[in-house]
């Protein structure tokens, strides 16, 4: 068993579909949604973790492919621009996962773990300096 | 002991030698004060974060015909005009035109007068509007047009208060949210924010003013300015510890600068949910080492610097003057500190990481013999408290 990140993006006609329902019953994933927005007549997200057997997280994909959904299997849904970033530290303190963190003590710089990041939007309200973003 | 004049031949002749504050630490402690007194000639204090009291001038050049400026906005930011005709001060606070602020609470302030003043530090253009009533020798009445800080005649940082020398650890003791200057504060002590820093603050490493007063020089984000005052709500006469060390907010400064030498990175836009916008900056002050007691009182650790525990929610809105006790900079860097029996996450609204940068690119430029340190001209008030403001049905 293996847990992937992945960010789906619907275009504007796929989003009636119960894709989420054939991961579980057809190809025996386990479904953990951290965030979706999908919208009659507008470009859809989903940014989920799929736990399960390898080949059949691959045949789930094909399948979700099938409809013109796009996959990207990296976090893409929250970012943080490194480049914004003062490295403050107010975002650790409402970062319930620790993905934005203290990477050195000595010189208190500030990472991002993308794959520990569940997309509860904390960072992107606190940071002051609007280093966090989101796709959707 | 050592004089200025001394310290800045061994600057200009590119030997002195020079460490930060946090360096200080380290080399003290393994080489002694006595010798590292006759060998360290400066020692680099920094800090940045978010300083509301900051602002600058701005001088537009006449255009033709000319206008006396009687309300003007910069990126729909309202400036004040109530100088010279094309003269204004842009303040970090100020919010943009037609932003809701908190009508829709919290409010996200998302652009303000910090976010202009980062854009034209960064050189982007920005969108001038200006109006007048016109007059024999200034009769435009209309302004529109395009302009970057290198078509501004000057651009002159002024801020009334920086640099505060220490500061409250803010935390919400009610059962409601709350969104303030010093952030989010979550219900029941959930989380504490803090805004110093700490052993490498400036006047933290000279907490009687001895060397920093009116007319040192200070590196104010990347460019050589001045301290041109005291700061606003100075206040020495505050409580301290055993060594001087003030245990609430104590002294500060007012700072000057040429915004055209600054560099973009320590200049940066503020947005505070439900509170506000603001400016951060990255400042810099070198403390020349005169003499022994100067250098020691430089080795300051976080585990000395106590910040007392202030409830934003009723405390500080209210004047009580109430803490909740003190905690030292080395608990809060921990990540968790104790307040009241419980376990309080802590964050930061201080960059530790970008003052160290600013003390290291300090460092840099006084050893390279580019930055001459200046003794004050005028030593900053030593006693003097702060007072309210009463408020009186009729005059006094």
């Amino acid at each position: 068993m293996i847990t992937r990140k992945l960010f789906l993006r619907f275009p504007k006609c796929e989003t009636e579909k119960p894709i989420v329902y054939h991961l579980v019953k057809d190809y025996n994933l386990i479904i953990n949604i951290f965030r979706a927005k999908v919208t009659a007549n507008e470009e859809g997200y989903l940014v989920l973790d799929v736990t399960g057997r390898e080949e059949d997280i691959d045949r789930g994909m094909d399948f979700v492919r099938s409809f013109q959904v796009t996959i990207d299997p990296v976090n893409k849904g929250v970012r943080w621009d490194p480049q914004r970033c003062t490295h403050c530290g107010n975002c650790i303190s409402h970062c319930p996962t620790h993905a934005l963190h203290i990477v050195d003590p000595a010189s208190r710089e500030i990472g991002f773990q993308e794959e520990l990041c569940i997309e509860c939007l904390n960072c992107l309200e606190n940071c002051p300096f609007g280093a966090c973003s989101s796709a959707f | 002991m050592k004089t200025y004049d001394e310290i800045n031949e061994r600057i200009a002749s590119g030997r002195a030698v020079v460490v930060t504050a946090e360096e200080v630490i380290d080399y003290v402690d393994s080489r002694g004060l006595e010798r590292s007194a006759a060998e360290i000639d400066v020692v680099t204090t920094a800090t940045f974060g978010p300083m509301c009291s900051s602002g600058c001038f701005l001088n537009f050049g006449h255009s033709t015909p000319r206008i006396r400026m009687t309300e003007a906005w910069i990126d729909d930011v309202a400036v004040y005009t109530g100088v010279a005709a094309v003269d204004v001060y842009l303040g970090a606070t100020e919010l943009r035109h037609n932003d809701p602020a908190n009508m829709d609470y919290p409010g996200r302030f998302e652009f303000g007068g910090g976010h202009v003043i980062e854009r034209l530090v960064a050189g982007k253009a920005l969108q001038l509007f200006a109006l007048s009533y016109g007059t024999s020798d200034y009769p435009r009445r209309e302004i529109r047009t395009w302009f970057t800080i290198r078509d501004l005649n000057q651009a002159i940082m002024v801020n009334p208060r920086n640099c505060y020398q220490n500061y409250n650890v803010a935390v919400n003791a009610s059962d409601k949210r709350i969104y303030t200057y010093m952030g989010l504060l979550e219900p029941n002590l959930a989380n504490c924010t803090y805004c110093s820093a700490g052993q490498l603050s400036p006047l933290l490493n000279d907490p009687f003013y001895e060397t920093i007063g009116i007319g040192t020089a200070v590196w104010l984000a990347g460019a050589r300015g001045h301290v041109y005052a005291e700061g606003t709500q100075h206040a020495p006469s505050c409580r301290r510890t055993d060594e001087g060390l003030p245990t609430e907010g104590g002294g500060t400064l007012a700072l000057t600068a040429d915004m055209k030498e600054m560099r973009p990175e320590f200049v940066r836009g503020v947005s505070l949910p439900g509170y506000g916008v603001s400016l951060a900056l990255g400042i810099a002050i070198p403390i020349p080492i005169l003499d022994a007691e100067v250098l020691r009182r430089t080795t300051v650790r976080d585990r000395d610097i106590r910040a007392p525990v202030v409830d934003y929610s009723r405390d500080y809105p209210e004047m009580t003057g109430r803490t909740l006790g003190h905690v030292t900079y080395e608990e809060l860097r921990s990540g968790e500190v104790r307040i009241e029996g419980r376990r309080v996450k802590v964050g930061s609204l201080s960059s530790y990481h970008a003052a160290r940068r600013c003390a290291h690119l300090l460092r840099e430029e006084v050893r390279a013999g580019r930055f001459p340190l200046a003794p004050p001209l005028r030593p900053l008030p030593r006693e003097q408290g702060m007072q309210g403001l009463r408020i009186t049905g009729e005059p006094r």
